[in-house]
């Protein structure tokens, strides 16, 4: 969940209005002792309410918590599961934001203005690569989403439809891959992924496994949105054999995102891999399920275990036949839930050591996680390669392409 | 009250007037209906749900319809929300707990439908519904002689009845009825739980009758009685008031009391 300005404002004004009426439209007015980001709920629906209304000094007979709309009713804390507290969610924002690249000037511009500067960089000859760069380059999932809309609204265009005409090759590519909402792009890429000419089943597990568990489920309903379909169809659909028997479980998973860990499991389920493995029952049904249901946390430790217990990481013993693509794709998954920076700078690696770049996974891996943890995958590149992740951007591309991948990585100009 | 209810009051040796036990039993077994559809239907939907896989799941394989019937009568953003809610009061999703505590052969159609987000809109394929009703007549007829692997075990039959929108099925079903002498579930007399997936998808009002029929017998047992009030604490859907009209006089003959009274209000008006 992001908190953007619009977000914040209505919080405000909730919280004002809640306010307002303990103190002046209740009999006898309300104090509350503790107005804070712990005790501000917001659910998913984006209500906001105001809890911990029990401790205040009122009579008997005080609601226990206030919508938004102004209605009263009763929230004990602890148990509405559909809530989160602005602290928690403004804690694993910062979190988010310390592993990103995107770089976001401190006062933006009006949407209006970003759109007017938009409009003018296509008009007359030739398109002004620059200066779409130097704005969507530096602009957030929310802010994209806006200038999107109101380009909509002002020009009566989509934004993507213009930059399609006016932009070509790779930097056409990475322009839109970049101004796409996050679920938009997994849900578009998730599409390519099942056609046959650019299927991919890397692709496919790389997205089912490395986004949590709410932003799957956001592509899954952007995918309905735009292809009037499941995604879960179309995996069935054009996948076969263990390849399928894998796939559709991950993109149809929804995991526990919690931190707790059964260490008894752990044993019985890394035992039960162990067992599995040295059978050479690959695409044996509980090895898929361990690694479609469980909760990365959990998949963590009994990895953990294993490698405790049997001397060797999965995924060596998973290397008994390095042709074996379906092993590969195995190799990957474990990858991808425990330490996605690894998969990710192996993924850049091979784009950029290939004779002739591979574009189209540079393009992916920097726009998909530009926004949440290039710099951490940057930093797992540098240590590997011995060389700024930067620095091969450089080396291996160039023109507008090249700088759009160099700003959205977080690189200043010095 | 006492004095009118005297059957229920026996004068044993001490000439101390006692409740029968088992009509203490009958009378506790009743209000627990009662209780059951209040309680249910003032849950959040989501904790309601995820509350009844749990207890089905914990139960064991004689209701597991009672996921079957959650997983396939809900719109998808209700099992989602369900799922969600699981989350938060279990520390668990309910695919692994289903994963890996249900051990027979209706775990990977459990799970798989538990795990769908199926689309909601009206496009359907004409083709590929032909396609995959052949595909399912091959499984279902396969397996009539065959006892190794049962029809709910095929990748295919499981992949089209969890991936596919419902409007979608529908139109697999009616095209498996031209290739086939009989409807899909007709063939599936044999695998209940299979049959009972393809009812709920698309023919609930099958599913529903089936459930007020049994509960409203003279020897009615428990869990036909729990499994009424369930789907009238549960369902919203236009679907239930026209088939509880049918029952209604048997509703008025056979239950009591307050339990009554909720069941005919699920007739009479708009119920949210």
């Amino acid at each position: 969940m992001k908190l953007g300005w619009i977000k914040r404002i209505n919080v405000m004004k909730v919280v004002l209005y809640a306010l307002s009426y303990m103190h002046h439209d209740f009999s006898p007015p309300i104090v509350h002792p503790d107005i804070s980001s712990k005790n501000i709920l917001l659910d998913l629906d984006n209500e906001v309410h105001i809890s911990g209304l029990w401790h205040c000094q009122a009579s008997k007979t005080h609601p226990t918590s206030i919508k938004s709309n102004g209605a009263v009713y009763g929230v004990p804390k602890e148990d509405n599961f559909l809530t989160r507290t602005l602290w928690e969610i403004q804690k694993e924002i910062k979190e988010e934001e310390a592993m990103a690249t995107l770089t976001v000037p401190t006062t933006v511009p009006s949407v209006s203005e970003d759109c007017e500067q938009l409009r003018k960089a296509f008009s007359g000859w030739g398109t002004n690569e620059g200066l779409i760069i130097d704005i969507l380059g530096h602009r957030n999932a929310e802010q994209r989403n806006l200038i999107r809309k109101t380009y909509a609204e002002t020009y009566g265009e989509d934004l993507l439809k213009a930059l399609d005409k006016e932009l070509s090759n790779d930097f056409e590519r990475l322009v839109l891959l970049w101004a796409l909402d996050p679920a938009e792009r997994d849900a578009l890429l998730a599409n390519e992924a099942t056609k046959r000419w650019t299927s991919s089943n890397q692709v496919l597990m790389e997205i089912a496994c490395t986004r949590s568990a709410n932003q799957l489920l956001h592509a899954r309903q952007a995918y309905h949105a735009r292809y009037k379909k499941s995604l879960e169809e179309d995996v069935a659909h054009h996948t076969t054999g263990d390849f399928r028997k894998l796939l559709l479980p991950l993109v149809s998973s929804y995991r526990y995102e919690g931190e707790e860990v059964n260490m008894t499991l752990a044993k019985t389920e890394a035992k039960l891999l162990h067992e599995k493995i040295s059978d050479k029952a690959y695409s044996d049904d509980d090895i898929i399920r361990v690694l479609a249901t469980r909760s990365k946390a959990q998949i963590n430790a009994t990895l953990n275990h294993y490698k405790n217990e049997y001397g060797n990481d999965i995924n060596k013993d998973l290397k008994a036949d390095p042709k074996d693509e379906f092993l590969a794709l195995l190799r990957s998954t474990v990858k991808c839930l425990v330490y996605p920076e690894k998969y990710f700078e192996k993924v850049l690696r091979l784009a950029i050591n290939r004779r002739g770049t591979d574009e189209g996974a540079l393009t992916r891996v920097v726009c998909t996680r530009a926004e949440v943890d290039l710099k951490i995958i940057a930093d797992e590149y540098q240590r590997r390669n011995s060389v700024p992740l930067t620095r091969a951007i450089v080396k291996d591309t160039h023109g507008d392409y090249e700088k759009l991948l160099l700003v959205l990585a977080g690189h200043v100009e010095n | 009250m006492r004095k009118g209810c005297s059957k229920f009051f026996l004068e044993d040796e001490r000439q101390f007037e006692r409740w029968n036990d088992s009509a203490i039993k009958s009378l506790k077994a009743e209000f627990k209906l009662f209780k059951d559809v209040v309680v249910l239907s003032l849950m959040h939907p989501w904790e309601r749900d995820a509350r009844l896989l749990k207890k089905a799941l914990k139960k064991g394989p004689p209701h597991y319809n009672v996921i079957v019937e959650i997983a396939c009568t809900r719109s998808s953003d209700q099992l989602l929300g369900a799922r969600k809610a699981y989350h938060s009061l279990f520390d668990r999703s309910i695919e692994e707990d289903l994963a890996s505590h249900v051990k027979g052969s209706e775990r990977k159609l459990l799970v798989a439908l538990v795990s769908a987000y199926r689309y909601e809109g009206p496009k359907e394929k004409e083709d590929a519904a032909k396609s995959e009703a052949k595909a399912l007549l091959n499984a279902i007829k396969n397996n009539n002689g065959d006892h190794k692997k049962k029809a709910m075990e095929e990748d295919e039959v499981i992949w089209i009845l969890t991936t596919r929108s419902k409007p979608h099925l529908k139109v697999v079903y009616e095209q498996y009825k031209k290739i086939s002498a009989k409807t899909i579930t007709e063939d599936l007399e044999v695998e209940l739980l299979l049959k009972e997936t393809v009812e709920c998808l698309c023919t609930p009002q099958t599913y529903f009758t089936r459930v007020f029929d049994s509960a409203l017998r003279e020897d009615a047992k428990e869990n036909a009685k729990k499994a009424l009030t369930r789907l009238v604490a549960t369902q919203e859907d236009v679907d239930l008031k026209g088939i509880a009209a049918k029952f209604e006089d048997k509703i008025k003959e056979r239950v009591k009391g307050a339990y009554k009274d909720v069941l005919l209000g699920v007739l009479a008006d708009d119920r949210k």
